[in-house]
């Protein structure tokens, strides 16, 4: 495990991409870890369709405001969102991309690059839903600072009412994190 | 206790359920709407009332009705919504009714923006309504206390009988944090028998009115009024302190509701860069804590009050000084929260004024 530093993240795709509860598990499991967190969701004029994205804020100390302005890691989960939010990442922060919908190459050369495919790994896992697991897989193994199987525990907690969805999102949190992994 | 996510509207509704609410009335605005949607699903799980009126004129009036019938009682809204409520918030002060009224602070003026904003603290604390109004205005910093203050609410309320006043924001609303789900209170739901509406029959009717024609009958009732608001200024009065042990503090910077979390890291930078700076926060807005911010005053403390609006506790922090210190402002606004970055710039820059 990687020593921590404070997380200020952006989780952004397309509204029913999962990407708020992506950032949930992610501030769910650092608080039962023993973290302060906070998570923000974009609320209003949203439409359905539109774009979606949650701020999570992870931090040893209380946190401050909740509202993330200037990210170290950013979970794109389409180009829309590459697109809105590259430039905001803080110089050597963490670009997690959904490669299988975004066609065009990050432009920032100061940036930890974790492209993963994972629209397409929820699909061959047998669900399109499950590409907000694969992306937090990702988000795990490239900060390093969470142990993956108290994320799969609070996969089971979360989906605690749908279990028969359990074994699933585990699965494509395992692959998100295996294929974060081949990256070096 | 085991902690829970949850957002700040939920957590605000669970608390007052948990304090007691028996009928909550209300109209969607964002960023409040999660506070009627979790009462609609709860109130009737738990065989209470959920109302959602046809406006936010109307909404305040059936407040009006149940809070006079002695029943505890609740609305919420954002501030445009809250701005149509105020007839009704005199009316219900004139009145003597406790309730809780919780205002999830947007940016404005008029139709304004949905982000977070602090712009509506003379409103709360001022009297936005007409005559000689005063409430107890708390503002929470954190869901945990949107959570703690919703549930203790009524049992102020009931104490002065008049209403109290949430005073939030779009950030401690929308936003998810750790909360302890503390358990539900233990009330008398009779405790407002002398002088509420309960049924006449074999007693003499009560009255509910904020209606005194004889202007001599006015004044003493204002009177009355004014000597409730006294004792609540004696005895309510809320604040938070935190890094004041020093004798000789470089600089206090004062900020309530949200903009006091930044505050907070902001202190520690400040201290990691070797100046000894404090942050004290009003948590009741009125009553406000004059007292205590005085006390830095006398000692010439420097002070950086920081706000989301353009300057508006900052009035009330300067009557407190009455001129015996610098008091510097910032603030930031529209929906946006300043970094503790920026509080730590603006304070270096107070230090410079006063050669330091």
């Amino acid at each position: 495990m990687s020593e921590f530093v404070t997380q200020e993240i952006i989780s952004a795709g397309m509204g029913g991409q999962g990407v708020l509860k992506a950032g949930l598990l992610i501030a769910e499991t650092s608080m039962k870890e023993g973290y302060n967190v906070s998570w923000i969701p974009s609320y209003g004029p949203e439409m359905r369709g539109g774009t979606a994205n949650c701020k999570v804020v992870v931090s040893k100390r209380p946190v401050g405001s909740p509202i993330v302005t200037s990210p170290n890691v950013l979970l794109a989960f389409n180009r829309p969102s590459l697109e809105k939010f590259e430039q905001s990442l803080k110089p050597g922060g963490i670009l997690i991309y959904n490669k299988s919908l975004i066609e065009i190459e990050p432009k920032r050369t100061d940036l930890k690059l974790v492209p993963i495919k994972a629209t397409e790994i929820a699909d061959e896992l047998g669900n399109t839903k499950a590409t907000n697991m694969v992306m937090v897989g990702a988000y795990v193994k490239a900060t390093g600072y969470l142990n993956p199987e108290k994320v799969k525990e609070e996969i089971k907690h979360m989906f605690a009412s749908k279990p028969q969805f359990v074994e699933l999102n585990i699965k494509a949190f395992e692959a998100g994190y295996e294929a974060a992994e081949e990256i070096k | 206790m085991e902690k829970v996510m949850m957002k700040g509207n939920e957590a605000l509704a669970e608390g007052a359920l948990r304090g007691g609410c028996q009928c909550y009335f209300g109209y969607p605005i964002t960023p409040q709407s999660e506070v009627a949607e979790y009462m609609s699903r709860r109130m009737p799980e738990l065989g209470r009332v959920f109302l959602q009126t046809e406006s936010e004129v109307a909404t305040i009036n059936y407040l009006y009705g149940a809070a006079g019938a002695g029943v505890r009682c609740m609305t919420t809204s954002s501030s445009p919504g809250i701005s149509l409520m105020q007839e009704g918030i005199s009316y219900l002060i004139g009145a003597e009714l406790p309730c809780l009224i919780a205002n999830v602070v947007r940016g404005g003026p008029g139709l304004g923006n949905i982000q977070p904003a602090q712009a509506d603290y003379w409103q709360a604390t001022k009297g936005g309504t007409h005559g000689d109004c005063r409430m107890i205005v708390l503002a929470p910093n954190s869901v945990q206390e949107m959570f703690d203050f919703a549930r203790d609410a009524f049992d102020l309320a009931e104490k002065y009988r008049n209403p109290v006043f949430i005073l939030a924001d779009g950030a401690l609303g929308q936003m998810m944090e750790p909360v302890e789900l503390k358990p539900f209170l233990e009330f008398d739901p009779h405790k407002n028998d002398s002088w509420a509406t309960t049924g006449a029959k074999n007693r003499e009717p009560h009255v509910i009115t904020s209606i005194h024609l004889e202007p001599e009958e006015m004044e003493e009732f204002n009177r009355h009024l004014q000597a409730k608001y006294l004792l609540m200024e004696k005895e309510e009065v809320r604040w938070e302190e935190y890094q004041t042990n020093e004798d000789d503090l470089d600089i206090l910077i004062v900020a309530y509701g949200i903009a006091s979390r930044v505050c907070r890291n902001a202190v520690d930078d400040l201290r990691a860069s070797g100046i000894k700076a404090g942050l004290l926060r009003p948590i009741t807005l009125w009553p406000f804590p004059k007292a205590e911010i005085r006390r830095f005053a006398d000692r010439k403390i420097p002070i950086l009050v920081v706000e989301l609006n353009m300057g508006q506790m900052l009035e009330d922090v300067l009557l407190a000084v009455e001129g015996k210190t610098l008091v510097d402002f910032y603030g930031r606004y529209a929906g946006i929260i300043p970094s503790a970055d920026e509080v730590v710039r603006k304070a270096f820059d107070t230090l410079k004024k006063v050669g330091k």
